[in-house]
């Protein structure tokens, strides 16, 4: 194995200040490793990835404000980690897209596969087509905003953040959730053990209101949406049980 | 793990190039499945009789004195060819007669897939070996289904590799595992389904022959096995004339579908479906867990 020859075969070609990756000729570990590099200098803030041809883990774990646009299809964990940088995929993603995710923006301009913005603690994940089955699995912060649908078992045990969904929800939404607002404009299939329906109020207007800002969607309308959360049945100690101990 | 792939031609455009637009479709999986390999090509259908794929241990068995042999016996008319350890049979008669023979006679003989048009070859070893043993390239037809093992639960044998047929042209490949295998299997031997391993996948395949002989079409076989199949799967089938792509309701196990005017394409992993022409104007998606996709060709 030999990994300190990274700098041969990475092909940064520069025009305009944009950094252009083509991945037919450099690998995903050399594409990572000169954005990762940019941590300290900052040389080169734009980033153009080419043919990723559906390569799994591309621009992960980047923790600077890069912004980054991959230009095709990515596999699974594009974006993973993400901190700070601005990730657009100009396709659909694999498993995983932003899981963990600290902070900073991923936009998906096609459709995500399942567990898109997985375990994610911040920042923002748009996905402009659906999302598969468990989207923003486990969450502790980020938000998530899906112009199409979304499958099943989506926010499962997530425990705060918001998800946004413009479309239908798959079966068994929000099961064993904690504190995330999901808001969802179509059906919802079935929702999970201790998620409920919840009353809009003023504030949560608003708080789509900003979202939909933050996001670019301007054809939304909050008020077409119906809020889901937890009935706090699940996760909250009850007090009758304390003679158990 | 494994990797799963399919190619499914609407019409005639690409059916000469089948195998060249399929052999790096095979290889892309590699890394799913680096143990062994195999594919089943449908194309070069027999009108009369039947086709039976033929496998020997040994690269220099006399196939020639075989085919003289089954000639004499059957009284049948034998058109054959030998690809590596494989040879394809095509017989003037039904095959069952032809399997029935082989078992009592030359048992030394593997069947892999009997019909009028399937042809199943695979092997241990890496893709992109099994790719160049039997010259995949050059392969002509209307479909193909493939599959790259990575070896969970059972040995690495060309036993073990899939894809498994159980009935005349009916060929699937399995990423997944299932947990009712066993005792289905003993309902469908009792039924008559006869099976050569102790593989979960060769249950499957075997449960669609079974549905299939009860007169279910392509569409009804699959609606039942979503039923009766217990575990984790995505499937692609192929029979005769059709092609079908299945996963079950929890949907654990990847899938991506690609179609264009010419062609379906499925692969467990969308690297794999890269080097089609035009896939950059395809539609591109997940299949839904549960939901069955057909693709069937009029038959005349």
């Amino acid at each position: 194995m030999t990994t300190n020859n990274l700098a041969e075969n990475t092909a940064v070609e520069t025009v305009a200040g944009v950094g252009t990756v083509d991945l037919a000729k450099s690998s995903v570990r050399s594409l990572n490793q000169a954005l990762h590099d940019q941590h300290d200098q900052m040389a080169i803030t734009q980033w153009e990835v080419l043919n990723p041809k559906g390569q799994h883990n591309l621009a992960v774990g980047l923790d600077a404000k890069l912004k980054v646009d991959i230009r095709g299809h990515a596999g699974y964990y594009c974006a993973g980690m993400n901190k700070e940088a601005e990730v657009t995929v100009h396709g659909n993603t694999g498993q995983g897209v932003a899981e963990n995710m600290m902070s900073g923006v991923v936009r998906i301009k096609g459709s995500a596969s399942s567990a898109a913005g997985a375990t994610a603690h911040g920042g923002l994940l748009v996905i402009e087509g659906d999302a598969g089955s468990r989207c923003g699995i486990s969450m502790k912060g980020a938000d998530i905003v899906v112009r199409g649908n979304v499958g099943h078992m989506s926010c499962f045990m997530a425990q705060a953040g918001t998800l946004v969904v413009c479309g239908d929800a798959g079966e068994a939404l929000g099961d064993s959730l904690y504190e995330v607002h999901i808001y969802v404009k179509g059906s919802v299939k079935s929702l999970g053990a201790d998620c409920i329906e919840k009353e809009m109020r003023p504030e949560h207007i608003e708080e789509l209101t900003e979202l939909f800002e933050r996001a670019g969607m301007d054809d939304q309308d909050p008020r077409d949406f119906k809020r889901y959360g937890s009935a706090r049945q699940l996760y909250n100690f009850k007090v009758d049980n304390a003679g158990a101990y | 793990m494994c990797g799963i792939v399919g190619l499914y031609l609407k019409n005639d455009k690409y059916e000469n190039q089948l195998g060249k637009l399929f052999s790096p479709m095979l290889i892309a999986m590699t890394e799913r499945g680096p143990d062994s390999a195999g594919f089943a090509v449908y194309g070069d259908a027999v009108e009369d009789g039947n086709k039976l794929t033929l496998r020997h241990e040994d690269e220099n068995y006399d196939w020639a004195a075989l085919a003289k042999d089954i000639e004499s016996n059957l009284g049948t008319q034998v058109d054959w060819f030998q690809n590596s350890k494989v040879a394809v049979f095509k017989v003037a008669t039904d095959a069952e007669t032809v399997e029935d023979f082989l078992e009592q006679n030359h048992e030394d003989v593997l069947i892999m897939s009997s019909g009028k048009s399937i042809e199943i070859l695979k092997e241990v070893g890496l893709p992109e070996r099994i790719v160049e043993m039997f010259k995949l390239g050059e392969m002509k037809g209307s479909h193909i289904i493939g599959h790259t093992r990575m070896a969970t639960e059972s040995a690495v044998t060309m036993a073990g590799s899939h894809p498994f047929s159980t009935g005349l042209d009916l060929c699937l490949v399995h990423n997944g595992s299932l947990s009712n295998h066993n005792r289905l299997r003993q309902e469908l031997q009792h039924e008559g389904i006869e099976f050569d391993t102790q593989n979960d996948s060769e249950v499957a395949a075997g449960f669609l022959t079974y549905r299939l002989q009860q007169g279910d079409s392509l569409n009804e076989a699959l609606e039942h096995a979503l039923e009766k199949l217990d575990g984790f799967y995505t499937f692609t089938i192929g029979t005769k004339d059709g092609f079908a792509v299945v996963r079950d309701p929890i949907a654990c196990k990847p899938a991506v579908i690609a179609e264009t005017d010419d062609y379906v394409a499925m692969a467990s992993e969308y690297q794999a479906l890269t080097t089609l022409p035009g896939i950059e104007d395809a539609k591109v998606w997940e299949p839904e867990p549960s939901k069955i996709y057909v693709w069937e060709r009029n038959s005349n």
